[in-house]
């Protein structure tokens, strides 16, 4: 019976859930540190340049930054380059009709897509462009194939083109970039590690308070077990 | 000072009965002294209703039930509100952790023969609290109208239009409108925050009663009130609820908030099961998700859903499934006459009855697994066994527990 109860316990409380990578393509791991407020600013700073133009943020207020060690004026310096505000939510600069007409798709908002997708497939898929001339946009896409965005980043990362060996399938950088390989992994890094962050700006305090409520808890534990022994004494 | 306390008491017991109810239900409520683990679910389920009641009432102040918002207003609540955060996943984690408890207080009664008479009512009462407690789960997975609450409220849905006759009908009217949408949303958040809440509280309430009526069952399944003091009518084996069991059940209260809290603070998606990482995506009406899998409390029900594949006895196999799916829930009611063994408590029941219950128990987790899969031949064919034996537990149940070799009961605790 003991046995039983303890297989019951272990199976439900068992935590196996894994993204799925539909391309089979095996995920590199992100270098992914939400406590790291350097990386994140860098992250910002590169995700507004980069990414805010098409996409948006729009459950995201800039002024949440001050989460990541941002005064006010900061934000309105570093992150905000349109007439904004420092409490409005970060839209996209583009309408969403514009990107159906220009890309197919509305590019997806980006406030929650790492907790869709997952730290590990937006690091690699971020790095998997390569030339294509067969799609629209002239790029293809090794994690996600077809994919409906160009490859912004290829000032940086320079252009890499698909090598095919049998069934492996790999990718080899043709024209360099302004950045190294090493300096472009950064690059991305911090841009996934702040897209992280953006899923959920509360991480940090929730596991902060967690600790103080887990060590107020395990006091409890100690002082109601105490008080149930001693009731129970003359129970036999 | 005690005094002044006395005189109170005394004056509202002259205008309700409180000291009677205190003592009826818990200073005097004789409870049998041997409960293990197992017996510590039921308090636990009340504790996570009191969680959800409360969390729930904080986010329907700032939930909106809109199809255009309501995605929006749940990251409002994560990110602008303070200690949204925490609420929202107090009350995402108290859902599933709720079913956690609930299982978990269930296989306890079919351990120890629980619903045996004369215990058939409050069997059937606590099977009603399940029926509301997921119709409670699936309004709710609907609010935050991402891709899984969307989809997967689809198929619970269409399962409604695959019943004959009426079926189109009923869909219509459950959504409010030919397909989910807005209007199905707005009902399906009345029904979650008015309706199934006050129907769970009412069923609670007669829960407890019935239970206190008849008293309660034990690990070794036999009657504490067939041995009483003749002196005190007390059953010798029976301690007072209050204040024994109190401090006990406090002390699985701290024990499970350990679990729910290093749930709450360390992993609120629970490896995407508590929290599914395809909700992280709003509703598209356009895009059907390569795979949709309900919530992981729903899954070994889903695997039987999808485990018929041929149409027979000229019925349609998909309607076949919803008869599956509804009778693997609804078979627990009979439980209490299929169930022919002399005697209550597994303790004393033979080989049979611990090999079928553990079957059981393998299949409902296979089942629940292969709930999350995409299906494939192998799947499906491994989930019809498993069905296969799920029912088999029920259905043979009469005939194995009456042919098995049970072991004598003790006299007393």
């Amino acid at each position: 019976m003991k046995k039983l109860t303890i297989a019951i316990l272990i199976l439900c409380i068992a935590p196996f859930g894994v993204f799925a990578a539909e391309s089979g393509m095996p995920l590199e791991r992100a270098p992914v540190d939400i406590t790291d407020n350097d990386s994140l600013q860098r992250g910002a700073e590169s995700f507004v340049n980069y990414c805010l133009t098409c996409h948006g943020a729009s459950y995201m207020r800039y002024n949440r930054h001050r989460d990541i060690g941002y005064t006010n004026e900061e934000i309105l310096e570093k992150m905000i380059h349109t007439d904004q505000k420092v409490g409005d939510l970060m839209l996209s600069a583009m309408r969403k009709e514009e990107g159906e007409v220009w890309f197919g798709v509305a590019p997806p908002d980006l406030s929650v897509i790492a907790r869709s997708r997952g730290s590990d497939w937006l690091y690699t898929y971020l790095k998997a462009f390569y030339r294509d001339d067969t799609t629209g946009t002239g790029w293809n896409n090794l994690v996600y194939d077809r994919v409906a965005m160009p490859h912004v980043l290829y000032q940086l990362q320079g252009e890499q083109i698909l090598v095919v060996k049998g069934d492996q399938k790999s990718l080899s950088l043709d024209k360099p970039g302004q950045m190294t390989s090493a300096e472009f992994d950064k690059f991305v890094g911090d841009l996934v590690n702040y897209l992280v962050y953006l899923g959920e700006p509360h991480a940090n305090e929730r596991k902060e308070l967690g600790i103080k409520v887990m060590l107020f808890l395990l006091g409890m534990l100690v002082l109601t077990y105490l008080l149930k022994k001693e009731y129970w004494r003359d129970i036999h | 000072m005690s005094n002044l306390f006395n005189s109170m008491i005394e004056w509202i017991d002259k205008r309700f009965p409180l000291t009677s109810t205190w003592k009826a239900h818990l200073s005097e409520y004789y409870a049998p002294k041997n409960f293990n683990f197992w017996y510590f679910f039921g308090s636990l389920a009340l504790l996570v209703l009191v969680n959800q009641l409360i969390t729930g009432i904080f986010l329907t102040m700032n939930y909106k039930p809109d199809a255009n918002q309501a995605f929006a207003s749940v990251e409002y609540i994560m990110r602008d509100v303070d200690y949204g955060w925490l609420i929202r996943y107090m009350h995402s984690t108290g859902a599933s952790m709720f079913f956690v408890v609930v299982y978990l207080h269930m296989f306890r009664g079919m351990l120890y023969g629980s619903y045996r008479k004369p215990r058939e009512l409050l069997w059937l009462v606590g099977m009603c609290l399940f029926f509301v407690l997921m119709a409670l789960a699936f309004t709710g997975y609907i609010l935050p109208w991402g891709q899984m609450s969307y989809w997967g409220a689809q198929v619970i849905v269409s399962m409604f239009g695959a019943i004959p006759a009426i079926g189109d009908t009923l869909q219509q009217w459950l959504l409010g409108d030919f397909t989910l949408s807005d209007a199905a949303l707005n009902r399906f958040f009345a029904y979650h925050v008015v309706t199934l809440p006050l129907v769970l509280l009412v069923l609670v309430f007669v829960h407890i009663l019935a239970l206190h009526e008849t008293g309660s069952n034990n690990p070794d399944g036999i009657e504490i009130k067939e041995n009483k003091n003749p002196s005190t009518g007390i059953p010798v084996d029976g301690i007072p609820f209050h204040p024994y069991y109190t401090v006990k059940d406090i002390v699985g209260v701290v024990v499970f908030l350990i679990v729910f809290c290093g749930i709450i603070f360390f992993a609120p998606e629970m490896g995407g099961y508590f929290l599914e990482y395809n909700n992280f995506i709003p509703a598209n009406t356009l895009q059907t998700p390569d795979h949709i899998a309900p919530v992981w409390y729903f899954t070994p029900y889903y695997s039987m859903l999808r485990a018929v594949t041929v149409n027979f006895l000229g019925v349609d196999a998909k309607l076949w499934g919803v008869i599956l799916m509804a009778g693997s829930v609804v078979i627990f009611c009979f439980l209490p006459w299929l169930d022919r063994s002399p005697v209550k408590s597994v303790r004393y029941k033979g080989p049979y009855f611990k090999i079928a219950l553990t079957l059981f128990v393998i299949s409902f987790f296979v089942l629940g697994w292969l709930g999350t899969k995409s299906p494939t031949p192998m799947y499906t064919f491994l989930a019809q066994i498993f069905t296969v034996i799920y029912f088999a537990f029920f259905i043979l149940m009469p005939w194995y527990s009456k042919i098995d070799k049970t072991k004598p009961e003790p006299k007393r605790l």
